[in-house]
């Protein structure tokens, strides 16, 4: 039978803010436990909470780069249950009213098997300002638990999406999506091993056009990569027991990586009673237009539109585009090389924030942009990849790469000649144009010496120059490795192609 | 000496007449005579409270004295000081010493003041009687018998029987205002918002409010200036600027229109009480003012509408008391719920209990919106009608309390019998006003009675006005329970 999956996520973005959302303790990962536990994190009789702006801040360039509303006026509530690491035995979070309202993001599902690669719009429900609980350490206390009150009042977004993906292919791409726009505008640095972006994913099944099913949460996935066996185990296993006659229960399941299997941990039945009420140690949040516009004027160039502009303006293919655009790093990376290749001050290739002037097709796009982007996409990711290096640690600057691209732009050096300065360049640094001097990689263009040696060439092989004079066309291979050989490997080729061609013809 | 006012005590202070240490003795001399009796106060630190007024004859003797530099102030149990131990009349925080100021104290402290002790209370704030606190009932000074009234009893007790110079207290349906009128002192809950919440230990967040309590409105006002201010520690501190409250002290009362509303007066309020308060508006009349009546016709829902929204705060707030990371915890248990279970159910008493559980039946799935949201509602209606009478008069009065103070035992069964005791305050606090309460006679069995005034928002300066044109006037104020007159 067929199935159709119906999957909702509900992400957990860590704010990128130095103390937390309602104190002023450190919210640096790693520390020993409780040396950022201050008395706002320990819930001492009497503190109270006071909201981190730059919490607020991240909430609102996040709903700039969704396109959501943003809340002139939202409310903090109480959620009450206990648990040890829970301090204040509530969490503060936002319930009735968020402050981003709905949103929409665009992915690209990327091509699986024979299905085409495609775009989607995956709508946003809200996303809250809410804070962290502490943690648990069940280990190395003898029977006893520990509690660590670091992570306590770390502020975190909480993205929740319309049920609109329905394979797990989208659920990844969209959990990408989310994980490079909010490292890419800077309110998250999206380290998932250190839980800075967790998903929960919502999962049901249901027969095609039918009623929805009933879903399961499954928590706190921190790897694409568990998400996909998670999602996928999830679903054989709904689909099996509908069709072995059993229902679903509603529930939130653990994925267990050790096993790839998901387990129900709580059921509906045992659902907690949060008793939500507005928390009245907080005034409502009010959020102006001005403040909204302020922080509008600090949004960075998106993802998105930057990749319309790389195929429109640049020619690059949608590929290249998406590819240069996986995270602000490369992006930026690519333009700062783009602007080396051929420094003209009249003519700013990008900028931040609205008024993006575009460069002139053919100056600075076209050919210099398709090699700029097969180099960075080519050697430099491979490279980094290698080496195991981020982008940021690149230890070749966008000013060297992009004098070195020049230098094979304007026929300097040859494709093999560039792949040996990249080599050197990369371990031992320096400028293209030292390394090409020190290696003497220029290619040889002067007309007047590659015809002497095209003429020595083809006295010495007055054979073969009358079988190609009499149809023989292939043997022009056969020269061309003759002069590259006689040059060594110098010869600039599409010169030397030229002078053979004239030549050979008679 | 025990019957000077602060002013009097700052210049004798400040002129050598006495030394902060010798004042603080005189008072540490006469609370350890008087308090084993009276139990109003639940913790003294003699050393540190000397040491305070070591370095404020230091200040003094610099000619750096502020106005309440060197003078020795109770402080509610309900206050986090920091190295003194803060029970907030639980045995939840028997053995808790806090390790931080609350807004409160460091004002006091900036001030030069000398904490002489912390002041028993209702546990966490809950009563009208300071019957509920752990560690024992306080006494009224005027009748051994009698209660002090709750939940600020213990502070009360303490500035009727003299065993300090003026103290705190805290407001969240009368707190401040009916143990003032029981015990025959001054006592002043300000607007919502105007002293810091941070370090006070919360009761019900959207009413709790800090306060003084002495022996005339003078010295209210002195106390107000130290306690209020702008904290950005606590996000319902309003940003205002800084006013000097005794600044319209001795302005003439003329032309004062007084509001008196209908319900206030009518069945529920006992006669002696009522004469009183009938004899004091008949001497504002003489003073220049004149009468409005006036009509808060929701103010009857005030009890059930308080009785909703402070149990429900309270049930959360309270939950941070979970035996984990301080305060008691069960010396036995079998897992982690069972160590929830038994060291809230020791560790809290009774009426606190009563009032999680009511706070937490309105705030729970199904009932929310039948008990929270329409108590928010009425809430709001509860504050149009101060509006509304606002339009014809300038403050409000009538009794602070329906009757003088009953007996230690008398009500400790019905618990809406106590409630009631707060029918006049509790509206006050709802709305978010300034109220307080004066003595303004005595009651057929020659207990105290208080007038209470309220005020409009941020209108402190103009009740301490009216209050000490009254004080003026008449000397309610100065009366004393028999036994402690004197300087011994």
């Amino acid at each position: 039978m067929q199935w159709e999956i119906v999957i909702g996520l509900e992400v957990h973005a860590q704010l990128s803010t130095k103390s937390k959302i309602f104190s002023a303790a450190s919210t640096a990962f790693g520390a020993e436990p409780n040396t950022q536990a201050d008395a706002v994190s320990l819930a001492l009789p009497g503190v109270l909470p006071v909201l981190n702006k730059g919490a607020v801040e991240r909430a609102i360039k996040f709903g700039l780069a969704t396109g959501a509303h943003i809340a002139p006026r939202s409310v903090f509530a109480r959620k009450n249950y206990f648990y040890p690491d829970l301090p204040k035995g509530y969490q503060i979070s936002q319930m009735d009213l968020p402050v981003v309202g709905q949103g929409a993001l665009t992915i690209q599902v990327p091509a699986v098997g024979k299905a085409e690669p495609y775009e989607k719009v995956v709508r946003l429900t809200r996303a809250h300002l809410e804070e962290d609980a502490g943690k648990s350490l069940h280990e190395d206390f003898h029977g006893m638990t520990g509690i660590d009150l670091n992570r306590a009042g770390t502020p975190l977004l909480e993205i929740v999406s319309e049920p609109d993906m329905c394979s797990a292919a989208e659920a990844i791409a969209y959990a990408k999506t989310l994980h490079t726009l909010v490292r890419w505008i800077g309110i998250c640095d999206g380290n998932m091993q250190e839980g800075s972006f967790r998903c929960d994913v919502n999962v049901s099944v249901r027969k095609p056009g039918g009623e929805l099913g009933t879903r399961r949460e499954i928590k706190n996935l921190n790897s694409f990569k568990f998400m996909q066996q998670a999602i996928d185990y999830e679903v054989q296993w709904q689909i099996d027991t509908i069709e072995n006659g059993g229902k679903v229960q509603q529930a939130t399941v653990l994925f267990n990586p050790d096993t790839g299997e998901t387990r129900a941990m709580r059921s509906k039945e045992d659902a907690h009673d949060y008793r939500y009420f507005p928390d009245p140690d907080l005034l409502p949040l009010v959020i102006g237009k001005e403040w909204v516009e302020q922080l509008r004027a600090t949004m960075p160039e998106l993802p998105q539109a930057k990749q319309v502009r790389y195929v429109q303006d640049l020619g690059l293919s949608a590929y290249d585009a998406a590819t240069l655009t996986a995270s602000r790093e490369m992006a930026d990376f690519f333009e700062a090389t783009l602007a080396a290749i051929n420094p003209s001050p009249s003519l700013p290739l990008s900028g931040e924030g609205a008024a993006v002037s575009s460069p002139v097709k053919g100056r600075l796009g076209g050919v210099d942009a398709k090699l700029c982007a097969n180099w960075i996409i080519g050697e430099v990711s491979a490279q980094l990849n290698r080496d195991n290096l981020e982008m940021n640690q690149c230890p070749i600057t966008s000013q060297q790469l992009g004098g070195m691209l020049a230098r094979i732009a304007d026929g300097t050096i040859s494709n093999s000649g560039a792949k040996e300065v990249f080599r050197a360049m990369w371990s031992e640094g320096g400028s293209a144009d030292a390394i090409i001097e020190a290696k003497g990689l220029k290619q040889v263009s002067d007309t007047g010496a590659l015809e002497a040696m095209v003429d020595e060439i083809m006295a010495a092989n007055a054979d073969k120059v009358a079988e190609y004079r009499s149809g023989k066309d292939k043997l022009f291979g056969f020269f061309v490795g003759l002069a590259m050989k006689a040059s060594k490997g110098k010869a600039n080729p599409a010169q030397m192609n030229e002078i053979l061609k004239r030549k050979l013809a008679g | 000496m025990i019957n000077a006012s602060l002013k009097q005590l700052s210049s004798q202070l400040a002129g050598k007449k006495i030394s902060s240490v010798e004042l603080t003795q005189l008072y540490l001399d006469r609370i350890a005579a008087l308090n084993p009796e009276l139990n109003a106060y639940v913790t003294l630190n003699p050393e540190t409270s000397l040491a305070q007024a070591r370095a404020a004859d230091v200040r003094l003797a610099q000619g750096k004295g502020a106005a309440l530099t060197g003078i020795p102030i109770a402080q509610k149990d309900i206050f986090c000081a920091q190295g003194w131990r803060t029970t907030c009349g639980s045995r939840m925080l028997e053995n808790f010493v806090a390790p931080y100021d609350a807004h409160v104290i460091s004002q006091f402290n900036n001030a030069g003041a000398v904490n002489l002790g912390k002041t028993n209370m209702d546990e966490f704030a809950m009563g009208s009687s300071n019957e509920t606190s752990y560690f024992g009932a306080v006494k009224n000074p005027w009748n051994h018998k009698a209660v002090p009234g709750g939940s600020s009893g213990g502070t009360a007790a303490a500035v009727a029987a003299r065993l300090c110079a003026a103290a705190t207290g805290t407001d969240t349906g009368g707190s401040i205002r009916q143990p003032a009128a029981l015990c025959g002192i001054s006592g002043l809950k300000p607007t919502y918002g105007v002293v810091s919440r941070y370090g006070m230990i919360a009761f019900a967040s959207s009413l709790d409010q800090a306060g003084p309590m002495a022996r005339s409105a003078e010295d209210l006002a002195l106390l107000l200036n130290v306690m209020a201010g702008f904290d950005e520690r606590d996000s319902t501190s309003l940003q205002r600027e800084t006013e000097d409250y005794a600044r319209d002290l001795a302005k003439p009362l003329n032309g004062l229109r007084i509001g008196l509303p209908k319900e206030f007066f009518a069945a529920g309020l006992s006669a002696d009480v009522g004469a009183a308060v009938e004899a004091a508006i008949a001497e504002y009349k003489k003073l220049g003012a004149t009468v409005v009546d006036i009509s808060l016709p929701n103010s009857r829902l005030s009890i059930p509408v308080y009785y909703v929204l402070a149990p429900a705060e309270a049930s959360s707030n309270l939950s941070r008391f979970d035996g984990v990371r301080y305060g008691y915890r069960a010396p036995e248990y079998s897992d982690l719920t069972d160590m929830y279970e038994k060291s809230r159910a020791q560790g809290f008493g009774a009426e606190v209990k009563r009032r999680i559980m009511i706070g937490t039946y309105v705030l729970s799935h199904g009932y929310y919106d039948a008990y929270y949201l329409q108590a928010q509602k009425i809430r709001r209606l509860i504050a149009q009608d101060f509006v509304e009478a606002y339009k014809y008069c300038d403050v409000i009065m009538g009794p602070t309390s329906p009757t003088t103070a009953f007996n230690l035992g008398e009500k400790g069964d019905d618990p809406v019998q106590m409630y009631l005791s707060d029918i006049y305050t509790i509206a006050v606090n709802l709305a978010g006003l300034p109220g307080m309460s004066i003595p303004c006679g005595l009651g057929t069995n020659g207990m105290p009675v208080g007038l209470q005034i309220i005020g409009n928002y941020f209108d402190e300066a103009r009740m301490l006005n009216v209050a000490h044109q009254y004080q003026l006037a008449t000397d309610w104020h100065q009366k004393a329970p028999a036994g402690v007159n004197s300087d011994k």
